[in-house]
């Protein structure tokens, strides 16, 4: 009977998760990539895609529908105070439909096992008010501005010659694609899928010796001078 | 049965038969032997060795996980770690030596001189052996597999995974598998051919009942994943594209064929454990087992329902919702024959009159610690909960609790039951309550804690974790659990190899044990029985106060063997078994070639295949007189 009850329980639950919503839900696109998540977001206006990475921003009480696909291996999107798990497989999109209830910071993880660094996959949820979220996404949609501080000017200009093979920063001639969306890094709260907390030294740190801090990533390391790549890092964190 | 000719009287009798069945002395009797407490006991070694191998492996990550941001292992040292401890705890510890068990055990509870193919008994342990060296070979030279136990495609694809680690881990499983498959044949056949006149199906000891159960399982499980991973080698070494999207396949089939074998490969672990639990508990309360029927049938719908249930390995992959709900009911479902079974053995521990020795011990560890395992399992079996926790510590811990709680304490009970029968001496129980009282703590501390983990969000497979994630404590406590029942581990194998030596003589039967291994000497002579033994009830050493009954009509001087209906165990004719051969060594030897061989080229199982042939001929050459030419026998082949 116990049994009966728990499995009538669990389906009715799962019902209620598989709910379809309204139609008017917000899209986003996630695609799992070896060991970060490219993040896109439908523009309700012009249905444009707006590309970001690793940190997913959602608007409080409201049904977003995520499309989830992978570029290479099988990985599992779960942010465990938002929504269950949903794998990532290559070859199929997998949809599920999340509303997240309670505004605030919080982390997802890859869950399936996806290679040397499945444990540095993560990426940060930001749940805000619908008027916060439309804010942020205008601005990730708007390109990056080039600046007149020759400082930067030089940071634009090394990360053009050096980064930009894998690289895209949308206004600049950057226009990579193997690795994440920078156009506006300085705005976000880690670096590498979670790896370390965002900061111009944890930048410098990172382009200079990705593999010490993440062991095995795609990123290879870009020997500079130490004037070049503090330019560069300012230069990203100019990304706002 | 009447004998036609006079008997030659008991002593020289046991003579004659120790001579018939006895091996080659030295070297060449080790390699050539057929006896099937010889390889059996092989077997249960080389699991015990390996187990304590992989344990290492667990201590060392547990180290690594400890604390956060800890430099012991980078992330590939880890990867390797829990793969290899994966892989072989569950493809060559856990399948292997309840098998093993088995090979030992079902002659001698069915009254047996061997099993029904001796020879196919030998071959499977060096094939066995022969991925077992692969395995941990490969580890020496810096090959180790690194994907885990199971192993996706595309990750373990040839674009994603170049070089020959995952050729390893798939040819691993191919290896371990074909010894499976003959090891549960030869098990299969020996119970449903080679019982004694009157011990009918009704009559089997619940363990024999088990084994057959775990036997047919393992037939119709294993060779989806043979399949599957010789798919995957396939995709790996001639592009057959089985499961790249891009090429028109599916990353999803490999985790429905890998499933539908993974999860029977849990209770083909379990079932096993059902058989030692119901022999510990029937001999340690003194009374025959509670609801035998129910039992059986239990095991029966176990080994059904366990066919119906893979995709609960896979709510996460998005497969229609009403599927996944009917993957719901039939994985709860598997609590009710799980529930009769519990409810059984607590009711004939209730009304037996109990005797507190290290086997019953296990067996009430098992219980407590299975319950608990259970109980995950309903959590983890319903769809929308296990969107959340698939993939956790919370799953780490469940799977530990039932394949350590539920397979690995019913087998530890059973090495100390059976202990005395296999060497004549019995452990010391002193040590025997002091490993068991640090294993189930150790065991406890280290696992329990896993399950908050995983609720608190920590998924399984990472090699660090931050500091501000708070998963520090829980850990570091799950670390200290490991040691403890690390060192209860050693007194466990200490304990059993001094005992070897000093441990006070057993006698036949120390338990007052009711079936028939127990009518024998301990250790069992080369023949297992100097009479055959003919049963009529489930426990004859009970039911027969006084003398056991025999009957008579084997030879002496040849391999002779009884063969009995499959249902009713009626006596139908005397048959050869086969005497000692060096062949099924060269024969896995030749096959192990193949194996290996064909990681590097296709065309390995071409050539390959032309001394696996000649041994197989040379194995079958037709040199032995056939039953009933017992006067012209021969023991030179």
């Amino acid at each position: 009977v116990a049994l009966t009850v728990l499995i009538v329980a669990s389906f009715m639950a799962d019902r209620k998760l598989a709910d379809a919503r309204s139609a008017e839900a917000l899209q986003v696109r996630v695609t799992g990539h070896q060991w970060w998540w490219r993040l896109e977001y439908r523009d309700p206006a012009t249905g444009a895609w707006i590309e970001t990475a690793n940190e997913l921003h959602l608007p409080v009480g409201r049904t977003i529908r995520i499309e989830l696909g992978s570029a290479d291996v099988i990985h599992s999107f779960w942010v465990p105070n938002v929504a269950g798990k949903m794998d990532l497989i290559p070859g199929r999109i997998n949809v599920i439909d999340i509303t997240p209830r309670r505004a605030g910071w919080f982390r997802g993880q890859c869950a399936e096992f996806c290679g040397v660094q499945h444990a540095h996959m993560a990426f940060d949820v930001k749940v805000e008010t619908q008027a916060e979220f439309d804010a942020w996404l205008a601005h990730q949609a708007s390109a990056a501005a080039p600046s007149q501080d020759p400082v930067l000017a030089r940071g634009a200009l090394v990360f053009d010659t050096k980064c930009s093979a894998c690289h895209v920063v949308r206004g600049a001639r950057a226009t990579g694609r193997a690795g994440p969306d920078l156009t506006h890094i300085g705005s976000r709260r880690s670096i590498a899928a979670g790896t370390l907390p965002f900061s111009r030294g944890g930048l410098q740190g990172w382009i200079a010796q990705p593999q010490a801090l993440k062991p095995g990533t795609m990123m290879p390391a870009v020997s500079l001078e130490p004037a070049d790549a503090d330019a560069v890092a300012r230069y990203l964190e100019s990304l706002k | 049965v009447t004998p036609e000719i006079p008997l030659p009287d008991a002593e020289t009798r046991h003579r004659q038969l120790l001579a018939t069945w006895g091996d080659a002395p030295g070297l060449w009797g080790f390699l050539t032997t057929v006896d099937h407490k010889r390889i059996a006991a092989r077997y249960v070694l080389t699991a015990v060795a390996l187990l304590f191998l992989a344990g290492l492996l667990a201590v060392d990550m547990r180290l690594q996980l400890s604390q956060p941001d800890m430099g012991r292992m980078g992330p590939q040292g880890y990867n390797e770690a829990f793969a290899l401890h994966g892989s072989t705890m569950l493809f060559l510890v856990s399948v292997p030596v309840m098998e093993a068990m088995a090979m030992w055990l079902v002659p001698l509870m069915l009254g047996a001189r061997t099993v029904a193919y001796p020879r196919l008994a030998a071959f499977s342990y060096w094939l066995y052996l022969g991925g077992v060296l692969m395995l941990w070979i490969s580890h020496a030279i810096d090959i180790t597999p690194d994907l885990g136990w199971f192993e996706y495609p595309p990750l373990s694809g040839p674009a994603y995974s170049p070089g020959h680690r995952v050729d390893i881990w798939a040819q691993m499983i191919t290896f371990s598998e074909v010894a499976a498959l003959a090891a549960s044949v030869n098990v299969i056949a020996t119970i449903l051919k080679m019982r004694p006149p009157g011990m009918t199906l009704g009559k089997m000891p619940l363990f024999v009942w088990a084994m057959l159960v775990a036997s047919v399982m393992t037939v119709f499980a294993l060779p989806s994943v043979m399949l599957v991973t010789s798919m995957l080698i396939s995709d790996r070494m001639v592009s057959t594209h089985f499961f790249t999207p891009s090429g028109g396949g599916d990353a999803l089939l490999f985790q429905h064929l890998f499933w539908f074998f993974g999860h029977p490969e849990v209770y083909i672990i379990f079932v096993p454990a059902l058989g030692f639990v119901s022999a510990i508990v029937e001999t340690f309360s003194r009374r025959t087992m509670f609801g035998y029927v129910p039992m059986v049938l239990a095991m029966l719908g176990i080994a059904a329902l366990a066919f119906g249930l893979w995709v609960h390995h896979m709510f996460a992959v998005g497969l229609p919702r009403l599927g996944n709900a009917f993957y719901t009911a039939a994985s709860m479902a598997i609590a009710l024959p799980a529930g009769v079974q519990i409810f059984c053995w607590i009711a004939t521990l209730w009304t037996g009159r109990l005797r507190y020795a290290t086997p019953l011990l296990w067996v009430i560890g098992f219980i407590l610690t299975f319950v608990i395992g259970g109980l995950s399992g309903v959590m983890a079996a319903s769809a929308p909960l296990d969107l959340q926790l698939t993939d956790t510590y919370f799953v780490v811990a469940h799977l530990h609790y039932v394949l350590v709680g539920g397979a690995m304490f019913p087998l530890f009970g059973a090495f100390c039951y059976w202990y005395p029968k296999a060497t004549g001496r019995l452990m010391s129980e002193r040590w025997g309550k002091v490993s068991f009282a640090l294993i189930f703590i150790g065991f406890n501390v280290g696992f329990f804690p896993m399950h908050l983990l995983g609720l608190e969000g920590m998924p399984r497979r990472i090699y660090t974790y931050g500091p501000e994630m708070g998963w520090g404590t829980l850990n570091l406590i799950a670390t200290i659990g490991t040691f403890i029942s690390a060192a209860g581990g050693i007194v466990f194998v200490a304990n059993a190899f001094l005992s070897m030596k000093r441990g006070e003589p057993a006698g036949d039967n120390p338990w007052g044990g009711g079936t028939l291994e127990w009518a024998t000497s301990s250790p069992p002579p080369a023949h297992n029985f100097d009479d055959s033994p003919v049963v009529d009830s489930a426990v004859p050493l009970w039911d027969d106060k006084g003398e056991l009954l025999v009957m008579t009509g084997l030879a002496s001087d040849c391999r002779e063997v009884l063969i009995s209906s499959a249902v009713d165990a009626v006596p139908e004719y005397r048959h050869k078994s086969p005497t000692p051969s060096i062949w099924p060594l060269i024969a896995a030897v030749a096959t192990s070639i193949l194996f290996v061989g064909s990681i590097f080229t296709p065309w390995a199982l071409v050539w390959g295949a032309i001394p696996v042939g000649a041994a197989l001929a040379a194995w079958f050459w037709p040199n032995r007189p056939r039953a009933g030419d017992a006067d012209e026998a021969e023991q030179s082949e």
